[in-house]
């Protein structure tokens, strides 16, 4: 790997005696997106965590752009995320949420961009209406709008499909590919089986907390997906 | 490290501003126990001057603890405090920032109430300038430590009744001196109450700095 983006070596996670993940590598180049699938309890969302520095690894190293990462610092300067929760405020408006945001990033031109994201994520209209107003699809909207708001150059995701309807799954692919276009690098954990495989150039399987399978997705039709699927993890993708 | 303080400070602000949750519920029941210790001592047939800074701090202490347990509460719907924690910079903003905006509620609940709590109890104002010192400080020992623990507690299922089992031990320091202090502002006793100034400084620089120094290891899973 050139060193420019994020890796993983030996990744484990215990909580007392349960092993949650166990000696997880992986690698991920800028402009490069990676999607990991694996069943319910694979450790996808572990595995996310401890990428965030939410968590510390119970043993393992995470290295960004080279350097291991110790307080995580400079890796969460430059990651955006999309997790299980919004990280949103019910009672703020959908602009004062961005708002809020992009003050603890230190987004320059701040308002600007705010009016910028919210546009570009459907929600122009919706600027000054309490997100606890919203739909799922349109807090989903909000949350992809947050994560991209302080320009990273990392993206985390967990599930970002979730409550979106067919417009939105389409904005969040066109959202991937310019992100990717500008260099960006993105880690996707999906159920969604074949618009992730569309966007991704990667894919990893994680069964019981270990990769039990990876491919090109350029080079994996679903039928190949779903035979190295089922190898992997012993049943067919839902 | 500031900016980010500042920032959590203007959205709690903001937040309670709309909810209305901490504030109304500090100031009710604090209200609620000035009106029933007036009832109980009745101080038109007794003088409550030797009693009224504990009653006072007392009522201020338990009215307070339902607003800094609702503190961490908010951040916990939607997983909003993971965003705070995956912000760059310092995690220990997080816990200034608060602080600030805890400290600045329930200043607040006691510019409105400490004249009702004369008023109520019967008992003339006295005290000016140190009163409104022994306020600020013991209100910055309450809300630093009971920041500290609201941070702590949330991560618990039981936050709401860890809080005050953990608060009210630790601040056993700050009732006496916080009391003392307004006992001496009352009597006019400055040097009485400068002393317990000092140890009331004393006790906010320890709850002040040891969670902003620790806080950011509270926050880790």
């Amino acid at each position: 790997m050139s060193g420019a983006g994020l890796a993983a070596r030996g990744i484990a996670k215990r909580f007392g005696y349960r092993e949650i993940l166990r000696d997880v590598s992986l690698e991920l180049e800028p402009g490069q997106i990676c999607a990991i699938f694996g069943p319910n309890g694979a450790g996808k969302s572990t595995l996310l965590k401890v990428l965030a520095c939410l968590t510390r690894p119970s043993a393992g190293e995470i290295l960004w752009e080279g350097r291991p990462v110790k307080d995580g610092a400079s890796l969460r300067a430059a990651m955006g995320m999309v997790g299980h929760g919004t990280f949103l405020y019910d009672l703020l408006t959908a602009e004062e949420n961005l708002l809020f945001y992009g003050r603890l990033y230190r987004v320059g031109d701040l308002r600007r961009r705010v009016s910028e994201i919210l546009e570009r994520v459907g929600l122009g209209f919706a600027a000054r209406d309490p997100v606890a107003t919203f739909s799922r699809g349109m807090k989903q909207r909000l949350t992809i709008g947050r994560a991209l708001l302080h320009r990273p150059r990392l993206l985390l995701m967990d599930e970002p499909f979730t409550g979106l309807d067919q417009a939105g799954r389409s904005l969040l692919i066109d959202l991937l590919r310019e992100f990717r276009g500008g260099g960006g690098a993105c880690l996707l954990i999906s159920h969604d089986f074949a618009e992730t495989l569309d966007v991704a150039d990667r894919f990893l399987i994680l069964n019981r907390g270990r990769i039990a399978g990876a491919g090109d997705c350029g080079a994996v039709g679903p039928a190949d997906f779903a035979r190295l699927y089922e190898d992997a993890v012993g049943q067919p993708p839902d | 490290m500031l900016a980010k303080s500042m920032a959590i400070v203007w959205k709690d602000v903001v937040v309670e501003f709309r909810a209305k949750e901490i504030l109304a519920a500090v100031l009710i029941f604090a209200a609620l126990v000035a009106l029933i210790f007036g009832f109980a001592f009745d101080p038109v047939e007794h003088d409550l001057t030797g009693i009224f800074p504990g009653l006072m701090w007392v009522a201020y202490f338990f009215a307070g603890t339902l607003g800094l347990n609702r503190s961490f509460i908010t951040e916990k719907q939607n997983d909003a405090l993971q965003g705070l924690v995956l912000a760059p910079g310092d995690r220990s903003a997080i816990f200034l920032g608060k602080f600030l905006a805890n400290w600045l509620f329930m200043t607040l609940v006691e510019l409105i109430l400490t004249p009702v709590f004369f008023a109520l109890l019967n008992v003339s104002f006295k005290g000016g300038l140190l009163l409104a010192a022994v306020l600020a400080l013991a209100t910055v020992g309450f809300t630093a430590a009971g920041t500290f623990l609201s941070g702590l507690a949330a991560n618990t299922r039981a936050s709401e009744v860890l809080l005050p089992i953990l608060l009210f031990p630790l601040l056993v320091p700050v009732v006496i001196g916080a009391v003392r202090a307004t006992a001496g502002a009352m009597a006019g006793d400055a040097a009485t109450a400068v002393a317990w100034l000092r140890a009331l400084a004393a006790y906010d620089a320890v709850f002040v700095v040891v969670p902003f120094l620790v806080f950011e290891y509270l926050l880790e899973g």
